[in-house]
């Protein structure tokens, strides 16, 4: 196993990697060649800097900007992160951000949004963005959603008539937004679900994808990502990734989890799907999530992450930290006086201490925004580590180190261990001995 | 603490000046605004955002009665004063007790100690824990613990709060930490004329650094207040400053400028905030008088000083608030996506107007020093409240293009 503890550069890579940074030097566009096909319908770059095993740092060339992956995305639902702007975040380093798709819809609406030159405009948020397809939104928060070969059926939650999303309405909205990347209209199931229906969406998804593809108007402006659904199971996973790949899209989603499976399940999809999906295109774990799980796919060969998690639970007084989660609102916090995370250079960390965040939280607006602002900083944070821990070629060492501080007493669960030694990455060492 | 005074209003008490404190480096321009707080920082406006609002938006209305409860003096005092609490130690801190958080009880207070509503709970306050949580605080201007009432309590009630208020600004006297600077003195009387004036001469006689009006914006009408301020200011010294708390509006500040008040704390910014109300009033009266400046309020709500920004109106329109204005939230972004932002209760709304009020009003205050020192306050408040009249007339009405 030590022997692959080196990290995996190869030689074009390697001069990659030597351009790049002369080029950032001299601040001259790098001439890299590219590692992607024609790109008449694609409106992306994905270029995979240095390896480790099946952990990838790339360089992810968007219209709307250039990032690094692996990246988390923040959530901005209603073309906003809760109480942050604008230049907050680009201060903090976030290069692409997700809307909703079914909550612009509702507000302000894809025509107003279309009319004001797209949601990039609308926000001005120069970077990039990312819409989902309204989807998933439907079917987990309105109550009578029904789906069928047609679409999603469901009340308005305006005025209660019925209504059909399609996946050429889906994507004729996300059209209208704008954003960098858009996704396909799936048919998502909860990981929970057994029996044929899980195979019905698999390959309604599959057929909805094609139906994607020849509603998008704007190929050469916003990249369209397939969704691969298939539930838990293997050979439905394994048919769904082929299906997709076959379809040749800009980059691929790993859909279906993060609603309450066996972690031991999930990280066994995520490792299945990046096992079959190209190299040379982004894989982004949809609903991912607790910085522990980014950690463990990205081992296993994912580039991109969303979730509501760092920002929702800001709003609860809970902070990321190398140690795992920091309870603001607990008595104990009261008379801590050292800032939240000791490793954090954001602006939260510079100036205040536990002790007046746990005066704040929940009880002024101030708290939240203070406390989201570093979670989304430490998200980000934890991006650049991953990124930059695999391209200088000292991944395991920072694994190795994430699981320490997270587990100081060696309990690392054993869906972490098992996931590592498929990553191909040795951490024994954070493992207390069994007895 | 000390005020220098260097314009005066020909027609009235109004001055315009500097006021130099102790350990600040910058000097405060007055009359002057306070960003108003909640245990320490301002409700919406994050440390990185704070110096974009306005290069005079370096003094902060801290009460000490958000401290009483989480975080708490001791804490304070751990951290070293308010200043390294909030992490702002280049900005001006005043301790005022009386803000928009926590309201006094005037029927609850007694001669122990003043009663008050707040978030955590009622409290009553007795000037050695108001001095414990000044003292730590360590603030840059105080002021003593008053007895407020409102305009309509008996003369007898009244009477009572000028005793308490002085007694309880000697016990504060008494209390105060050595090497910190004298605080202002509270005035009270309500709506008594003669109690006003007796309680200004009375606190004039104390050692204090200047003087804190309190007890308006509480019922008295405007004619009311202006016998009320007069008769306090005919009996205080002139080189002392004068703060005064609870008047909101622009009209009731440039009456309270007439009468030669220096500092200012008011919530008008963010009660529009809260809302969702932008300020939009006029400031330079001559370009408005030449008809330069051009004003649009079409909908319901909107009048020349403020437009309401949830209105279908502002749905899809991409201008800002203001053309002219220079702020943060201005020159990023349009009424459309404020509109969007009030009508999803996002708490950016918030803040991108707090940002916005807050500016505006700021420049409010620059408007007046600059015709105090011009000569020609008089004429700018008259053609401020003849604008107003007007609206209520009828005759500025709004006028959609």
């Amino acid at each position: 196993m030590h022997s692959l503890s080196k990290a995996i550069i190869t030689g074009s890579c390697y001069r990659a990697q030597v351009a790049r940074s002369a080029a950032l030097r001299k601040c001259i566009p790098s001439t890299d060649t590219l590692h992607n096909q024609a790109d008449q319908t694609m409106a992306l770059q994905f270029e995979v800097l240095a390896r480790f095993n099946r952990a990838r740092a790339s360089r992810l060339t968007l219209p709307h900007s250039q990032c690094e992956t692996p990246l988390f995305m923040p959530v901005g639902t209603q073309g906003t992160i809760k109480g942050l702007t604008s230049t907050q975040l680009e201060d903090i380093g976030c290069q692409i951000i997700l809307g909703n798709t079914y909550h612009l819809a509702l507000r302000p609406g894809a025509d107003l949004i279309d009319e004001l030159g797209g949601l990039h405009s609308f926000m001005n948020w120069p970077r990039s963005l990312l819409t989902d397809s309204g989807g998933f939104q439907m079917v987990s928060l309105l109550h009578l959603a029904d789906i069928t070969e047609e679409g999603v059926t469901f009340q308005s939650p305006v005025d209660g008539k019925p209504m059909l999303l399609t996946p050429e309405e889906s994507i004729a909205i996300q059209n209208k937004i704008g954003a960098d990347i858009i996704m396909a209209l799936d048919d998502v199931v909860k990981t929970t679900t057994t029996g044929p229906r899980v195979e019905e969406a698999m390959h309604r998804t599959l057929r909805w994808i094609k139906r994607c593809i020849n509603a998008h108007k704007r190929p050469t402006e916003q990249n369209l990502f397939g969704i691969v659904q298939g539930g838990l199971d293997p050979q439905l996973r394994d048919t769904c990734v082929k299906g997709m790949v076959a379809l040749d899209l800009p980059g691929y989603a790993i859909g279906g989890l993060a609603g309450g499976e066996e972690k031991d399940s999930f990280w066994r999809v995520v490792a299945q799907c990046t096992a079959g999906l190209p190299e040379d295109k982004p894989r982004y774990v949809m609903g991912v999530g607790f910085p522990l799980d980014i950690v463990v796919c990205s081992a296993l060969g994912a580039d991109m992450y969303d979730c509501v998690y760092p920002t929702r639970t800001a709003r609860f007084g809970t902070a990321l930290v190398p140690e795992g989660v920091l309870k603001l609102k607990h008595a104990s916090m009261a008379a801590d006086f050292r800032p939240l995370d000791e490793t954090c250079s954001c602006m939260v960390c510079k100036r205040y201490t536990r002790s007046y965040l746990h005066s704040l939280v929940t009880k002024e607006a101030m708290g939240s925004q203070l406390v989201s602002y570093h979670n989304v900083a430490y998200m980000m944070k934890l991006s650049r580590d991953l990124h930059h821990s695999i391209l200088e070629g000292r991944f395991p060492e920072f694994v190795q180190g994430f699981l320490r501080k997270q587990f100081p007493q060696g309990d690392v669960p054993e869906w972490v261990c098992n996931a590592m030694e498929v990553a191909g990455i040795d951490i024994s060492m954070c493992c207390a001995p069994l007895k | 603490m000390k005020l220098v005074v260097r314009y005066r209003c020909g027609e009235c008490r109004a001055r315009a000046g500097l006021l130099y404190l102790g350990n600040r480096s910058h000097v405060l321009e007055t009359p002057c605004l306070l960003l108003c707080t909640r245990k320490g920082l301002p409700t919406f406006i994050p440390p990185d955002l704070l110096p974009s609002i306005h290069p005079d938006a370096l003094a902060l209305h801290a009460s000490p009665l958000h401290f009483f409860d989480s975080p708490s003096a001791k804490t304070l005092a751990s951290a070293g004063g308010l200043h390294k609490l909030i992490s702002l130690p280049g900005y001006t801190v005043a301790a005022i007790a009386r803000d928009f958080v926590c309201i006094a009880e005037h029927g609850s207070s007694n001669k122990i100690g003043a009663s008050f509503q707040t978030p955590f709970g009622r409290r009553t306050v007795k000037p050695v824990d108001y001095m414990d949580v000044i003292n730590a605080m360590q603030p840059d201007i105080w002021a003593s613990l008053p007895d407020e009432v409102p305009s309509w309590v008996t003369h007898k009630r009244n009477k009572q709060s000028v005793e308490r208020t002085l007694n309880w600004l000697d016990s504060c006297i008494s209390l105060k930490k050595d090497g910190m600077e004298s605080g202002l003195g509270c005035i009270v009387g309500g709506n008594s004329v003669e109690e006003r004036g007796f309680c200004a001469q009375e606190v004039a006689k104390r050692d204090v650094s200047g003087f804190c009006l309190s007890g308006f914006g509480l019922g008295e009408s405007a004619e009311e207040r202006g016998l009320l301020l007069e008769a306090i200011m005919k009996n205080l010294p002139d080189e002392k400053a004068r703060q005064i708390s609870g008047l909101d509006l622009p009209e009731e500040v440039l009456q309270a400028v007439s009468a030669g008040i220096d500092v200012f704390d008011s919530t008008y910014p963010h009660s529009l905030t809260m809302s969702g109300l932008a300020m939009v009033f006029p400031l330079d009266m001559e370009e408005c008088l030449s008809g330069r400046t051009s004003e649009n309020a079409n909908d319901v709500g909107s009048d020349f000083t403020k437009i309401n920004l949830r209105a279908v109106a502002y749905r899809n329109d991409t201008s800002p608030i203001l053309e002219s204005c220079r702020c943060y939230t201005c020159s990023k972004h349009t009424k459309a996506y404020i509109n969007h932002l009030l009508n999803t209760h996002e708490m950016l709304a918030q803040t991108l107007l707090d940002i916005h009020n807050t500016h505006h009003y700021m420049n409010f205050f620059q408007a007046i020093r600059n015709a105090i020192q011009g000569g020609y306050f008089a004429d700018f408040k008259a053609w401020f409240a003849s604008r107003r009249q007007a609206v209520n007339e009828g005759i500025l009405v709004s006028s959609a293009a």
